[in-house]
């Protein structure tokens, strides 16, 4: 038995009872904790729910009633559930995009500005090979969407992983960039001639144009992020490649003991969040708009980081908090009839990410009883 | 034992643990007034632990400390600056982007108006407290602008300008080109002549003789011996820091060492900061054999593991392993070679602690046909040999996914030497492979080293728990300013020969030896 063995042998007396104190509970970090339990999420949801009730009320409306009209116009009709579904294909796209950058805490924040890139690279497609077949424009349209988000995905990838500079800045700088850039092109060299000076591209032709599902404006572009989010479930939980994203997320120093290039797989994760969000604006230009036009996207985006976090970037979650963020979006749109601004449903939102920021921030805390 | 009646400061039987973890035993310290005291000892020997004690940055299990004679509680680091005790941590407490003043006068209470007046009478104040004890540096640029030596020039300042009556000083050379140190122990110099005690904590022996009245010497966590400059030498000094009592051999069959298995040769490696770690180092194994390198933290050790798990790149020199050159680092080349890695600090790089323990153990494996197939894991697979794993090697868990923060630290270690055993290295690279660990989680893995060289495969140890390299190793070798200055032999080995080439005193030793 070596020297120090023997010291760490002998008992010691057992620590003196701390001092007493002010309180009888005390909060204490538990470092054993990451990440918040799944209520956290019901939780934070139902309180925003709450303090969002409090200004409808203010407003001089009972908070039941103006839910229920929103959970109506979202939900309680075929046309409210399309337009709902509509409005959950930009929004999974992106979020889809997001999560997987944030798996391996990259916070790419620039869905927007790749959303918008690569609408206007869809509609390039449009404008310079008008007269296509449909099996040849839709796919082209595809493609250049893809590319042009997975640039500017790069545009942040790139610094970040060669000068350390900070993607949050870069990405954020770059969504203007991007909507400054699609307003150059619908206000100045595409504009429609025949448009009455309307900011936006000639209508898309039928060849131009996703099929739409009966008469609603539901589109195949819900196949599309159906399709990714099964691909993305499928490759992180089983994959090579989805075990080393896993293991750059929780402890990037012991991956690259392990030998995983970070660096590389930086780039390739930024190369896909990018294409992601670029096809969510080519599926909302050709399946929605039917032309590239001024404010194609009311913040998608951005709604998009939300959706990711309430979803903890779980692919199941990521389907569900989609289409529950577009029932936001169109619940708010109903309730304009009843004379509240739509602009609740952005409340809702903001609270909503505000809870959940906190819940996980609080969930590292346990209250201990003092003594 | 010092003369004065009232010591300035006095730790009685101060005790320390940390889980079941003794840092201090028993320890008993004292320091007077006008007095430049060393503590001495290895890293990890508990001298910083003692001294956070004394700043409040860590409260005592038990035991007194005493102030001017009187018993004091020190609650907080606060608690401790109104006492008069002022740290100089090795790793500084500086806001970078402030000044050098702004930093001194941080967490100053008084005056809530702080205009250029104000700040330019307290850039005076304390322009004139640096002259005062030769601290010489620009008060008002900002604190990432100033050199290495011109920050720790502020953090002294820091507590002399809160009036502190003990300063204390953590391996306050450590940082420091020679001729720094000199100006240092000339402001230690003036801080004894005002009456300060001073206390700095160090393993470098030379600094010792120049600068220290009193030294105290400890050695795992307790006091060894206290004694005057004037009463004492390098060479007893060294003795006493590592101890003169031979370590108890671990039984270890006897065996000719095989063939060849690793030859570094002519290494220069660079560390982050561009300094040369490994200069022209020269080292062989062979086929069963545990190597130990000795050392004091900061030598070369980590840049040496590193080198070798592919983890960073050399400049000079050639690695051959098992017949094949090393050509560029690489990680996976090293994995794929045989070569094992047991990191320094299990939960910062050898582990990912929010992930099961599938997970961790696939982390080596993951490429293997056996673990996946056409990129996808086998994942039915991969939890039976999970499962046979941590059976094999004992490792008690909740579950197969319970993250591995939750487990023990000899838990963790024993999940992390599964993986890094089961796929049979050649070479296994273990870095302080028992810090943290309680007594039988250290034989466990001292058992599973031992184990390894009976199949005929190489360990190298890195570590700076001495006995434990003169345990198990076949071989020790003294690492010292990135070459290799000693090597023994199993038999050979002896503490103070050990001792005196990791303080870098092998040149005189040699020199009087002759």
């Amino acid at each position: 038995m070596s020297e120090r063995q023997a010291a760490a042998a002998v008992p010691l007396e057992p620590p003196k009872p701390s001092s007493r104190r002010m309180w009888a509970y005390r909060l204490e970090i538990d470092p054993s904790r990451t990440g918040s339990p799944w209520w956290m999420t019901i939780v934070s949801v139902l309180l925003a729910l709450l303090l969002c009730g409090i200004f409808i009320a203010a407003n001089g409306m009972n908070p039941i009633a103006v839910y229920d009209k929103m959970i109506r116009g979202a939900f309680g009709s075929s046309f409210g559930i399309a337009e709902t579904l509509v409005k959950a294909i930009p929004l999974l796209l992106c979020g889809l995009g997001v999560s997987i950058a944030y798996r391996i805490s990259v916070w790419n924040i620039g869905a927007e500005g790749q959303f918008m890139v690569g609408a206007i690279a869809a509609t390039a497609v449009t404008i310079y090979f008008p007269n296509l077949p449909i099996y040849a424009t839709i796919p082209l349209m595809i493609v250049f969407s893809l590319a042009a988000g997975g640039v500017w995905g790069l545009l942040t990838a790139i610094p970040r992983t060669y000068f350390q500079v900070n993607e949050l800045v870069t990405s954020l700088m770059l969504n203007y960039v991007g909507l400054l850039a699609l307003d150059y092109v619908v206000f100045g060299p595409w504009k429609d001639p025949k448009g009455f000076n309307f900011p936006g591209t000639p209508m898309f032709n039928e060849a131009q144009s996703l099929p739409v599902l009966g008469d609603t404006r539901l589109h195949m572009g819900l196949l599309f992020a159906l399709a990714a989010v099964a691909i993305y479930a499928l490759l992180v939980k089983y994959t090579k490649w989805g075990y080393e994203l896993r293991l750059i997320g929780a402890n990037p120093e012991a991956a690259r003991n392990a030998g995983i290039p970070i660096k590389r797989h930086i780039l390739l994760v930024m190369l896909i969040s990018g294409a992601l969000a670029g096809l969510a604006g080519m599926s909302e230009v050709s399946g929605v708009s039917h032309r590239l036009m001024y404010g194609i996207s009311p913040g998608y985006g951005y709604t998009a980081i939300i959706v990711a976090w309430l979803a903890k970037l779980h692919p199941v979650g990521l389907a569900v908090s989609a289409v529950l963020f577009g029932g936001l979006i169109v619940g708010g749109y109903s309730v304009q009839t009843i004379g509240l601004p739509s602009s609740i449903s952005n409340m809702i939102q903001g609270a909503i990410l505000f809870f959940l920021i906190a819940g996980g921030m609080l969930s590292k805390f346990r209250l201990r009883r003092n003594g | 034992m010092t003369t004065n009646a009232i010591n300035a400061i006095e730790m009685r039987q101060i005790v320390k643990q940390f889980g079941s973890v003794v840092a201090n035993d028993r320890v008993d310290f004292s320091a007077g007034a006008g007095e430049i005291h060393a503590l001495l000892g290895e890293n990890g020997a508990g001298k910083s632990t003692m001294m956070c004690m004394l700043s409040g940055v860590y409260r005592p299990t038990s035991g007194d400390i005493l102030l001017r004679g009187e018993r004091v509680r020190i609650r907080s680091p606060k608690d401790a600056a109104k006492l008069g005790v002022g740290m100089v941590f090795q790793n500084f407490r500086l806001v970078q982007t402030l000044t050098a003043a702004e930093n001194i006068v941080l967490g100053e209470k008084s005056s809530f108006w702080r205009g250029p007046k104000w700040m330019k009478n307290k850039q005076e104040e304390i322009a004139s407290i640096a002259g005062r004890f030769g601290l010489a540096f620009p008060v008002d640029r900002p604190v990432w602008q100033l050199s290495v030596g011109e920050q720790q020039r502020v953090e002294i300042v820091k507590t002399l300008y809160r009036g502190a009556q003990f300063i204390i000083l953590d391996e306050p050379t450590s940082v420091l080109t020679p001729g720094e140190a000199e100006q240092l122990f000339a402001t230690l110099a003036i801080m004894k002549a005002e009456g300060k005690t001073v206390i700095m904590t160090t393993h470098k022996l030379k600094e010792v003789m120049a600068a220290a009245d009193r030294i105290s010497v400890m050695r795992k966590g307790r006091m060894i011996h206290t004694v005057d400059k004037a009463h004492t030498n390098e060479r007893e000094l060294a003795r006493l820091m590592v101890g003169k009592d031979i370590a108890a051999h671990r039984e270890l069959p006897d065996r000719s060492p095989g063939k060849a298995l690793l030859a570094v040769s002519q290494l220069d490696v660079y560390a982050d900061h561009g300094r040369k770690a490994l200069d022209g180092l020269e080292l062989h194994i062979r086929e069963g054999e545990i190597v130990g390198v000795a050392g004091v933290a900061g030598n070369g050790q980590k840049e040496l593991a590193e080198v070798l798990t592919g983890l960073r790149a050399w400049k000079r020199g050639s690695i051959v392993f098992d017949g094949r050159p090393f050509k560029r680092a690489s990680v996976r080349g090293a994995i794929e070679a045989g070569i094992s890695h047991v990191p320094e600090n299990r939960m910062k790089s050898g582990l990912a602690g929010s992930l099961g323990l599938v997970d961790n153990l696939l982390f080596k494996s993951y490429r293997s046909k056996e673990r996946a197939k056409l990129g996808f894991l086998r994942i039915g697979r991969n939890r039976t040999w999970s499962q046979s794993l941590v059976e094999e090697f004992d490792v008690k868990t909740a579950g197969l996914d319970t993250p591995v923060q939750q487990l023990s630290g000899g838990n963790q270690q024993k999940l992390l030497f599964a993986r890094e055993i089961h796929h049979r290295p050649k070479l296994m690279v273990a870095v302080h492979p028992t810090q943290g660990l309680d007594v039988g989680a250290t034989e466990g893995v001292h058992r599973l080293l031992a184990q390894l060289r009976s199949e005929d495969r190489s360990v190298l140890l890195i570590s700076e728990d001495l006995d434990e390299v003169m345990q198990l190793s076949d071989r020790i070798l003294v690492l010292y300013g990135g070459r290799i200055v000693g090597e023994m032999p199993r038999g050979e080995a002896d503490r103070e020969r050990i001792g005196m080439y990791m303080a870098g005193l092998h040149g005189e030793e040699e020199e009087r030896a002759v």
